[in-house]
């Protein structure tokens, strides 16, 4: 079967400065890969890639079974992504700004999905005020809805958790959970190893630009991977958990 | 074509929320009118020889600051990765874009030319003009575009934005300034059409290589 995710040797460099030194990962459809590691060591680097808003300097990679050098754009139809940044217009209404989203992917039927989505993210209500006036978390939301309303086989989150209050977070665990269910893959980078040790059916390490460690989620407690990560990447819990905020 | 009519629509509703770019862009345009009035108040004479190159000064300068606030407003929540993220070609972005900026000079445009004519008493209302106005805009937006994407992700991007665009945009400039004054010396059609046929062709070379070029301009 085509794996969701197939990386090989991939490699970026920003001047003389190497973010990613040679990944290699594979995922499989109905998994959700927890990536963590410390600050520079290339998770947003990773995401970026693989979303095509960066160019890898070697190495191959394939999403959904799609060269992510020969077959770029339409690839983009298969992935969904979620940053820092939302992408949202400030100035555009909820509604309008997933309008303008799905018209750019030529969403089918695009009002239902809309409705849809907005139902999903707990968006009704709000989907007529500008982005400006909603909180932080809100947006966060509606930043999740614009890049699952097209249906994408692949979510790509970087630190989705940011930023998100417990009944969002609650509310991104099971959409995620529908999605794998539904037979999507994710690749999430994450500090909170609570939280992606609870979103994550594998886990790995990146640490200077390499997978240093990946295992499935059922193999590691959090203690175990507490220790393991202090051990590979030499930061310590602390460190992390700062990071993380 | 949805797509980059899309791309247009949400420029264009952005635009009348905010005037955060025309506004200025007009009101700087404006100024620049008055000041060049102001020292040339006591040569007259020397009016219709300078009116054109002044009254493309003001768009230039002006010009710059919209292409600039344009693409601020695309980086300010990511935006314009948002349509990076888009199973659309670069050209299709840079299109929107270009069209986008298009407009909102041609807006500041059509308001200054009417000013401009009154101040210097100057015949702003021929059709040569206008013409030319709108190719030598068209020209200066398809380059602009791809200069104010290129200076986003450089450092002190307000001063690399016009080093960089000026002397590439220079071409359409000159025709433009050199057309206009065809016109306003009175000359037919034939004297404006040469000007007018060679800002015509920088406009196709332009928006070409910025389609082309685009892509590469946005990448990391």
């Amino acid at each position: 079967m085509t794996p969701a995710i197939e990386i090989k040797g991939l490699q970026k460099s920003y001047g003389p400065r190497p973010a990613l030194r040679g990944v290699d990962l594979s995922l499989a459809f109905g998994q959700a890969l927890a990536i963590f590691g410390p600050n520079g060591s290339g998770k947003t680097t990773l995401i970026k890639v693989l979303a095509t808003l960066a160019q890898a300097d070697g190495g191959t990679a394939r999403i959904a079974g799609l060269d992510l050098q020969q077959s770029e754009t339409a690839l983009r139809r298969r992935i969904g992504v979620v940053t820092h940044q939302t992408y949202l217009y400030d100035d555009l209404t909820s509604y309008e700004n997933l309008r303008f989203y799905g018209r750019l992917f030529s969403v089918p039927h695009l009002e239902a999905r809309i409705s849809e989505v907005a139902a999903l993210l707990g968006l009704e209500e709000r989907m007529h005020q500008r982005v400006r006036t909603l909180s932080h978390g809100l947006q966060k939301r509606l930043s999740i809805a614009r890049a699952v309303l097209h249906g994408p086989q692949v979510l790509l989150l970087d630190e989705p958790e940011a930023g998100l209050d417990p009944q969002a977070q609650e509310v991104l665990a099971r959409l995620l959970a529908e999605h794998l269910h539904g037979g999507g893959a994710a690749l999430i980078t994450t500090h909170n190893v609570e939280q992606g040790l609870a979103l994550g059916s594998h886990v790995a390490i990146l640490a200077q630009g390499r997978v240093v460690y990946r295992q499935e989620r059922p193999a590691v407690t959090e203690a175990e991977f507490d220790e393991t990560y202090a051990r590979l990447t030499g930061a310590s819990r602390q460190a992390r958990d700062e990071a993380a905020q | 074509m949805r797509a980059l009519l899309s791309i247009l629509w949400k420029d264009l509703l952005l635009e009348i929320r905010t005037k955060e770019t025309v506004t200025p862009v007009l009101v700087f345009a404006l100024l620049v009118v008055v000041i060049f009035d102001f020292a040339l108040e006591p040569r007259r004479d020397l009016i219709v020889t300078v009116a054109p190159g002044v009254l493309w000064a003001s768009i230039t300068f002006a010009g710059v600051l919209g292409l600039s606030r344009t693409f601020t407003l695309e980086q300010e929540r990511g935006g314009l990765q948002g349509l990076m993220l888009a199973p659309i070609g670069r050209e299709v972005i840079y299109l929107g874009k270009f069209l986008s900026s298009f407009i909102f000079m041609l807006a500041v445009e059509a308001a200054i030319l009417p000013v401009f004519s009154a101040i210097f008493n100057l015949p702003f209302f021929l059709p040569q003009v206008w013409v030319q106005a709108i190719l030598a805009t068209l020209g200066y937006a398809a380059v602009g575009t791809v200069f104010a994407a290129m200076s986003l992700n450089t450092r002190a991007r307000d001063i690399m934005l016009p080093v960089l665009f000026f002397p590439i945009v220079v071409p359409v400039l000159m025709a433009a300034v050199e057309g206009t004054s065809a016109a306003l010396r009175g000359e037919s059609w034939s004297g404006a059409l040469r000007w007018i046929q060679l800002t015509a062709a920088f406009d196709i070379i332009f928006t070409v290589l910025g389609a082309m070029t685009f892509g590469l301009v946005l990448k990391e």
